[in-house]
C-alpha cells in the first residue's frame, strides 16, 4: 500500500498536466479579438457617458459574437473570430489612463483599444498608442487638436470632433430665422467648454455679425450649484443662451434655471443635450433648441440598421439609446468591417496593427446614425451628419419629443480636409456643401 | 447689488450646513474628514429614496420635507454611530495624516456602496423645490425654496451654538474639544462623547445632501465638488469654530457671488484667493486661537 503511494501520486500529477495542456491547447484553438474598453465606469461622467457607453458595447459586442446583427455585420464575432472585451474605468486622470493603456496591450495583450470620453484623456493617451505603435480608436472626446495639431498613424476617431456641435447650432438658429441680437453663454471652465464657446462664438460671428456676446459664465466642472450663475444671466437678458453644459451638470442647471424663469426669458441652446432627456422627462422645458453631438438618439435617421440597434439596446435596458452609446456602436461597426477588410487581405489570420490601421484608414460605413467617413486628418478623423431640434414634452408618450429637426450633412457642418477647424469657421466656412 | 448680496446667502446657507458638520467633527475627534462628502451624497441618495417611498404611498406633498430630514436622521443614526465604533476609534490619538488616509479609504468605499445600492442612473427629486413658490426681487425671480435653506442654515447653527453654550452635554463637549485628557480625568466619558459628536457631524453633512436633492440630479460623483469648497470654508473659518464656519461660509458666498457677477472667469479663483489672503494674516484661521504645541 505504502509503496504505490508515489506511483500513485506521479499519475495523478502527469494526468493534470495532460489535461492543462489539454485545456491550453484547447484555449490556443479558440483564438479572441480582444479589445480594451476604456470608459467612464465610476464618477461624473459615468451616468450620462461611460455605462451607457459601455451597456451599448455588451449588447452589441454579444450580438456580434451570435452572428446576429444585420448584414454587412453577421459575421460571428470580427471574420469568424469571437469577441473578447475587457473593460476599464476611465475615471482617475490622464496619468492612470496612460498606465491603464500600456497594462491593456502589454500585459492583457489585447488586439485593439477603443475608449475615452474625456479630451484630456484622449489627448494624453495617443502619442502612447503611437510609440508602442499599437491600434487604438478614440470613440467619444471631442477636442479638434488630435488630429490637428499631430499626425497619427495608430490611432483613429470614429466619431467627428466638437466643432461640428456648435456650427450646427448657430446654423440652426439661421436656418429657423431666430432673431439673435444678443447672446448669454454658460459653459464648464475646461477643455470642452472653452472650446465649445469658442467654437459657437466665432460661429455667430459669421452666422450673426450683429450679435453681441453678453455674460460669459464658466462654472466648474460639477459645480452643482448655480443659482449665483443663473442670476447673472437673467440680469443680463439676451435672445439666446447657450451651453454645453453635460451630464449632472446639466441637470442641476435645468432643475435649477427652470423655476427661475430663465427658459421663459431666452431661448436656451444646448450642444450636447440629448442624454438628460430620458431622466428629466415632464422636468424638461418646452422649446430648448439642442444637439446631440450627431444624428443620434431621438434625432437619428430612419434605416433599418437604426432600427435593429435601437431595439436592440431598448429591450436590453428599457431606456432608448443617447448619444454615448450611439458613438460606442458607431466605432465598433467601424472596427468590425477593418478588422474583416484586413483579415482578407492576411489569409483569414488576425490583422497586424499597421494592417488594420491601414483598413480603417480613409474607410466609410454605415452606422445607425448615418454614413461614418474618415475624412479628415489623413483619413484618422470621422467626419458625419448630424441633426438639432426642438424639445417639447409629450404627456401622452409620457416622454420628452424632439420636433423641428433640422438634419446637416457632414460637409456642411465639418471643416474640409486641409484645414483645421478654427481657421474654417473663421473663414467663413469655406467648401461647406449641402446646408440647409 | 441685492442679487449680489441674495446669491452670496444663499449659496452660504448651503455652505454653512455642510461645513458645520465638518468643523465639528474636527473640533472634537480632531480627524479631518474626506468622507464627509460621502455622507452628504448618502442623505442626498436617502432622501431621494424616502421622498421617492413617500410619493409612491400617495402621502401629501408636504410631507415630503418630513422624509427629507427622516433620510438625514436614517443616514446618522445607522452609519455614524457604525464607523466611528468600527473603523475611527482604533486610530484616536495617531498621526492626524494617518486619519485622513483613513477618511480617504473610507471615501472611496463609500463611494463605491452608494453605486452598489443605487446604481449609476439619476434620481430626481424636484417635487420640494417647487413647493414654496418663487420670489421676485427687482429683474430677479427667486425660488422660495432657496430661502427656506437660508432659513434652515439659520436654524441648525443657532441649534448647534444652544446645544453647545446652553446646555450641560455641550458643555461636556467643549470640555472635550479644548483638552479630552483633562476632561477624561474628570470623569468624562470620551468615547461616547466622540460617538455623539461624530453622529451629529454626519447628520449635518446628510441633511446638507438631502436639501440639496431636490435641486440636483442625485447620481455618483455628488460628493466631491462639494467636499473641496467645504474645506476652504472651514480653513477661513479656523477649523473646529461654529462661528468660524458661519462667517468663512458668507465669506465665500460673498467672494463667488461677487466673482460670478462682475468677472466670472475668476470665480473658482475668488475664493481660494480669499482662502490665502487670512491664511497669510490669520494662519489658525479667523476663529481660531494659536495653539500652544505640546513637547
Amino acid at each position: 500500500m505504502t509503496a504505490s503511494r508515489p506511483t500513485s501520486a506521479r499519475a495523478w500529477r502527469q494526468a493534470a498536466i495532460a489535461a492543462a495542456l489539454c485545456i491550453g491547447g484547447a484555449v490556443h484553438a479558440q483564438e479572441t479579438f480582444k479589445i480594451g474598453i476604456v470608459s467612464f465606469l465610476s464618477g461624473q461622467a459615468a451616468e450620462s457617458f461611460g455605462i451607457p457607453a459601455v451597456n451599448g458595447a455588451k449588447v452589441v459586442i454579444d450580438a456580434f459574437n451570435k452572428g446576429a446583427a444585420p448584414a454587412p455585420y453577421n459575421k460571428v464575432g470580427f471574420g469568424g473570430v469571437k469577441i473578447e472585451p475587457i473593460y476599464v474605468d476611465e475615471n482617475g486622470g490622464a496619468t492612470k489612463q496612460v498606465q491603464e493603456l500600456r497594462n491593456l496591450y502589454d500585459r492583457d495583450k489585447v488586439d485593439a483599444v477603443l475608449g475615452y470620453v474625456g479630451s484630456g484623456d484622449c489627448l494624453a493617451v495617443a502619442p502612447v498608442a503611437e510609440e508602442m505603435k499599437k491600434f487604438l480608436i478614440l470613440y467619444d472626446c471631442g477636442t479638434p487638436r488630435i488630429f490637428e495639431d499631430n499626425k497619427l498613424s495608430y490611432v483613429f476617431r470614429t466619431a467627428s470632433h466638437a466643432a461640428m456641435d456648435n456650427v450646427a447650432l448657430a446654423r440652426y438658429l439661421k436656418a429657423k430665422n431666430i432673431k439673435v441680437q444678443t447672446f448669454n453663454m454658460i459653459n464648464q471652465d475646461y477643455a470642452w467648454g472653452q472650446d465649445s464657446k469658442k467654437d459657437f462664438t466665432l460661429s455667430m460671428a459669421k452666422l450673426y455679425p450683429a450679435a453681441k456676446p453678453g455674460e460669459d459664465q464658466l462654472p466648474k466642472f460639477g459645480a452643482g450649484q448655480y443659482g449665483t450663475e443663473i442670476s447673472a444671466l437673467m440680469s443680463k437678458n439676451a435672445d439666446i443662451t447657450h451651453s454645453s453644459l453635460w451630464g449632472g451638470d446639466l441637470q442641476a442647471f435645468i432643475l435649477q434655471a427652470g423655476p427661475r424663469g430663465l427658459f421663459k426669458r431666452s431661448q436656451v441652446v444646448f450642444s450636447a443635450g440629448d442624454h438628460v432627456l430620458p431622466g428629466l422627462g415632464d422636468k424638461m422645458p418646452d422649446g430648448v433648441i439642442l444637439g446631440a453631438r450627431g444624428a443620434y438618439g431621438l434625432m437619428s435617421p430612419k434605416s433599418a440598421l437604426n432600427d435593429w440597434w435601437w431595439n436592440l439596446y431598448s429591450k436590453a435596458y428599457n431606456v432608448y439609446p443617447v448619444q454615448a452609446p450611439y458613438r460606442m456602436v458607431q466605432s465598433l461597426l467601424g472596427l468590425k468591417l477593418a478588422v474583416e477588410k484586413a483579415m482578407a487581405a492576411n489569409g483569414g489570420k488576425k490583422p497586424t496593427p499597421e494592417q488594420l490601421a491601414a483598413a480603417l484608414a480613409n474607410s466609410e460605413w454605415d452606422s445607425p446614425a448615418g454614413k461614418i467617413r474618415m475624412a479628415l486628418g489623413d483619413g484618422h478623423q470621422a467626419i458625419q451628419e448630424t441633426a438639432i431640434g426642438k424639445t417639447r414634452y409629450d404627456a401622452g408618450k409620457k416622454m420628452v419629443v424632439i420636433e423641428d429637426i433640422v438634419r446637416f450633412p457632414a460637409t456642411c457642418v465639418n471643416p474640409p480636409a486641409n484645414m483645421k477647424s478654427e481657421e474654417w469657421i473663421k473663414a467663413g466656412f469655406p467648401g461647406a456643401t449641402g446646408c440647409p | 447689488m441685492p442679487t449680489i448680496l441674495i446669491d452670496a446667502l444663499t449659496y452660504a446657507s448651503w455652505l454653512f450646513i455642510v461645513s458645520l458638520g465638518l468643523t465639528l467633527v474636527f473640533g472634537v475627534l480632531k480627524i479631518l474628514n474626506i468622507a464627509h462628502g460621502s455622507f452628504y451624497a448618502l442623505g442626498a441618495y436617502t432622501a431621494a429614496s424616502f421622498v421617492g417611498w413617500a410619493a409612491s404611498l400617495k402621502w401629501a406633498p408636504g410631507f415630503s420635507i418630513v422624509a427629507m430630514l427622516l433620510a438625514a436622521v436614517a443616514v446618522a443614526a445607522v452609519l455614524a454611530p457604525a464607523t466611528e465604533r468600527a473603523l475611527l476609534r482604533f486610530f484616536y490619538g495617531r498621526d492626524e495624516v494617518l486619519l485622513v488616509l483613513v477618511t480617504y479609504a473610507m471615501f472611496l468605499i463609500l463611494e463605491d456602496a452608494t453605486k452598489l445600492l443605487w446604481g449609476a442612473n439619476p434620481y430626481y427629486v424636484s417635487e420640494p423645490y417647487g413647493m414654496f413658490g418663487s420670489v421676485s426681487i427687482g429683474q430677479q425671480t427667486y425660488v422660495g425654496y432657496d430661502f427656506v435653506l437660508v432659513g434652515l442654515a439659520i436654524a441648525v447653527g443657532l441649534l448647534v451654538w444652544w446645544g453647545l453654550n446652553r446646555t450641560r452635554q455641550g458643555k461636556i463637549v467643549l470640555a472635550v474639544m479644548h483638552n479630552a485628557e483633562v476632561a477624561a480625568s474628570m470623569g468624562v466619558n470620551i468615547s461616547r462623547v466622540y460617538m455623539v459628536a461624530f453622529s451629529i457631524g454626519i447628520f449635518l453633512a446628510a441633511i446638507g445632501g438631502a436639501f440639496t436633492a431636490p435641486m440636483i440630479s442625485v447620481q455618483p460623483g455628488v460628493s466631491v465638488g462639494v467636499i473641496v469648497v467645504s474645506f476652504a470654508v472651514v480653513i477661513i473659518g479656523g477649523l473646529g469654530s461654529i462661528q468660524g464656519a458661519a462667517v468663512g461660509a458668507l465669506i465665500v458666498g460673498l467672494a463667488r457671488s461677487l466673482a460670478v457677477h462682475v468677472a466670472p472667469v475668476a470665480e473658482l479663483f475668488s475664493i481660494y484667493i480669499v482662502m490665502a489672503v487670512v491664511l497669510m494674516f490669520r494662519p489658525e484661521g479667523l476663529f481660531q486661537r494659536t495653539q500652544v504645541r505640546k513637547i
